[in-house]
């Protein structure tokens, strides 16, 4: 049961302390997947260590010197996007609610569809290191550099939470690393690669990331859709036959399933509607995917590492190939954890479903007690500590680029310093916004981080997107609308969510607690009567089973009703939600838009209207660009 | 051909980049709506129209399947087409390149 020594040491930590839970990984072949990290942890090492010898200039720090191809940047492109979210996330919502969950998947492929028509290549042609670069080019360079950085930060920070906690509970969930252990494993390897390695490092290690993950889902989905053939009636087919499936439609729908035959239990997984049931929510969502993507920092800042706007347009292009391709895959994947996994395996060791895919690497392998498929198991969990840790990295480099490039080169220093001073400044941003990240991560333990992920979407949409779109597109828009933009965006965004079904509402937890302990007395009892009177074993089993369910459901509840004990609102003093959206894009987008309109027409500015036809002539030509791509 | 010595509001004014820029508006703002009304048809439909999703096309195979895979297929079409009108826009965009430094001057 004990993990060796050397193996903790490869993973570079001090003093560790191990716990173990339920973990996906069997206790036995713990070694085995800690050797895998090695050995990933290993080639980026080396990768970062090549890396650091080229990143001398402040551009190749936050560009990578523009000399990355449009192909390797498309895959770092699906490298950083392609997050534990939708690696583990979508695969587990599949498994757990059929089509549901991958109709959820399409909206993060579209998303690209925005990126590659009108953000990519005008942003490679106008655009240096960061954001803030594009809005400084027409407007007032200090005032627009100083709220874009502050936007950049919140949003890579949001962003930055929800990995660092996903992270750590997932490498506790898969090998019973302890969380906090794990964050700072997480944190001090994304700081070596951005740190050291800057851009390029950061660059290999999402291409790195992206191959393996591509690997490991083809392998998976070739093991699992190749039992079948390869045809696609005929893999359904066995969906709806199976018994997993048709159980878990069975328990989802309730009552409403008693008229409903075996087959037409499991046809039901593969029809919308058992996991969504707000339309208006999803298009909410769905505006907040389209728009937000192309407003995400540590996206667009890799366009500017590539050296032309043809190079940035084939990114997206094989970007939106990789991306699209394993999202399909994931159909496979989920279906396939659902039928061989069961779904009432997958949310035994994590509620969510993100284990899905991980538990079906294992079963493909040959299960939980063989060599093979606890290989398969360490290979697909190192795969999403790659993910973490390359996600991440990416977003600090993006925060820390703010930081350094706009706050400190761009407002305080007056756009003086020299690029040696511009990239030790870049390193010192970079440690300190990793360091904040672990912080943050330690200290959000536990808390329910999911949101944080939409969220950040929402304040890229909302602030964003709007300001540098028009900025682009628009030839009256100006420093007023730019920073009243971001304002309005970022703040009614983040407001609407403080508002939301999202908060915690203590009242309606405490009464949703109170009913089953109340209710909890009789249940055992009844259990209680019916495990005396039980005869054969499976009945005894049975009862036996559904009585510990049962007491355990009265100690969380009970637990539940003591931690809200006197609290009757949530965190902003609402006893119920004043918004009932989850997303809050529906509304916040269009008021982003609506105040960088509003307010540029309100304070005009002769700069920004001089400026327009130098713009809206770079953007389209990449005039003037030529030689600043040759560093 | 260093940047400043460019005339930029006559290169605007060309006749050339005029045709360039109403080009690329068309086809791009045109291909942006249809993707966005393309997919947010699959939330709509999946709500609103749950019945014609559920109809049987091919063996378990539905409608409601085959529009979120139609999804994927019309991305990467729409990346594909644009990938080749770009082409287009790209020669468009040498042939004011090489001219802007006589533009206006």
């Amino acid at each position: 049961m004990k993990i060796s020594r050397w193996a903790v040491a490869a993973l570079a930590l001090t003093a560790p302390a191990i716990a173990f839970a339920q973990t996906a990984v069997n206790p036995k072949y713990t070694w085995l997947t800690f050797a895998v990290f090695a050995g990933i942890i290993g080639i980026t090492m080396y990768i970062t260590y090549l890396a650091a010898k080229r990143t001398k200039t402040a551009a190749d720090f936050y560009a990578a010197g523009g000399g990355i191809s449009g192909i390797q940047n498309g895959w770092a492109i699906a490298g950083d996007y392609l997050s534990a979210a939708s690696f583990l996330g979508i695969a587990g919502l599949i498994s757990l609610n059929g089509y549901d969950g991958f109709m959820y998947s399409v909206g993060w492929l579209v998303a690209y569809i925005t990126v590659l028509l009108v953000i990519a290549e005008p942003c490679r042609n106008i655009g240096k290191y960061t954001m803030a670069d594009i809005l400084a080019f027409r407007n007032d360079p200090k005032t627009v550099r100083t709220f874009m950085a502050i936007s950049t930060i919140t949003v890579s920070t949001f962003y930055l939470t929800a990995q660092m906690v996903g992270g750590g509970v997932l490498v506790k969930t898969l090998i019973g690393i302890d969380y906090e252990v794990s964050v700072i494993t997480v944190g001090v390897l994304m700081l070596a690669y951005v740190v050291f390695g800057g851009m390029v490092a950061t660059t290999y290690v999402q291409i790195i990331k992206a191959v393996l993950l591509v690997i490991a889902s083809l392998t998976m989905v070739a093991l699992v859709w190749g039992q079948y053939g390869f045809s696609l009636p005929g893999f359904l087919e066995a969906a709806v036959a199976d018994p997993n499936i048709q159980a878990r439609v069975a328990t989802m729908l309730g009552d409403a399933s008693k008229n409903l035959t075996a087959t037409e239990l499991g046809q039901r997984f593969l029809e919308p509607g058992l996991l969504f049931k707000n339309p208006i929510d999803q298009v909410s969502l769905g505006m907040a995917l389209v728009l937000g993507t192309a407003g995400l920092p540590h996206i667009l800042m890799r366009f500017f590492t590539v050296p032309t706007a043809q190079a940035a347009r084939k990114s997206v292009i094989w970007a939106m190939a990789i991306i699209g391709g394993f999202y399909v895959l994931t159909l496979f994947m989920g279906l396939g954890a659902a039928m061989k996994v069961g779904p009432p395996n997958i949310t035994a060791i994590d509620k969510g479903g993100n284990m899905a895919a991980p538990l079906l690497a294992q079963y493909l392998g040959g299960g939980q007690d063989s060599m093979l498929g606890n290989l398969m198991l360490a290979f697909v969990a190192a795969v999403a500590f790659a993910t973490i840790v390359a996600v991440v990295a990416g977003l600090v480099l993006a925060a820390a680029s703010a930081m350094s490039h706009d706050l400190w080169v761009g407002v305080i220093k007056g756009d003086k310093a020299t690029s040696d001073e511009e990239v030790r400044a870049a390193r010192i941003c970079s440690v300190i916004v990793g360091i904040i990240a672990i912080v943050i991560g330690i200290l959000a333990q536990g808390q329910n981080v999911a949101h944080l992920v939409a969220l950040a979407f929402a304040v890229a949409a909302s602030a964003n997107l709007p300001v540098i779109l028009l900025t682009l597109y628009w030839k009256k828009c100006n420093t007023a609308g730019v920073v009243a933009g971001l304002v309005v965006g970022t703040v009614t965004a983040i407001g609407l969510v403080l508002v939301s079904p999202n908060m915690t509402y203590p009242k309606a937890v405490t009464a949703a607690a109170k009913k089953v302990v109340d209710a909890a007395p009789a249940r055992i009892a009844k259990l209680e009567g019916d495990l005396a009177a039980a005869t054969d074993a499976a009945a005894k089993e049975k009862f036996g089973k559904a009585l510990a369910g049962a007491k355990k459901d009265l100690a969380t509840n009970t637990a539940t009703l003591k931690k809200f004990e006197g609290q009757t609102t949530s965190l902003v003093g609402l006893e119920k939600p004043l918004f009932e959206l989850r997303n809050p894009g529906l509304i916040s987008i269009p008021a982003g838009f609506l105040a960088v309109i509003l307010f540029s027409l309100m304070f005009s500015d002769k700069r920004a209207l001089e400026t327009w036809d130098e713009l809206y002539v770079r953007s389209n030509t990449g005039l003037g660009r030529a030689s600043a791509a040759k560093h | 051909m260093a940047p400043q010595t460019l005339n930029w509001s006559a290169i605007e004014s060309d006749a050339r980049f005029k045709e360039l820029h109403s080009r690329k508006s068309v086809f791009l703002w045109g291909l942006m709506a249809f993707s966005v009304a393309y997919y947010f048809a699959l939330p709509l439909g999946a709500a609103y129209f749950t019945d014609i999703f559920k109809i049987k096309v091919w063996g378990p195979i539905n409608v409601g399947l085959l529009f979120a895979l139609s999804e994927f297929i019309v991305a990467w079409g729409i990346a594909f087409v644009y990938a080749r009108k770009a082409a287009e826009f790209d020669a468009m965009a040498d042939a004011i390149n090489r001219d802007a430094a006589s533009i206006g001057a």
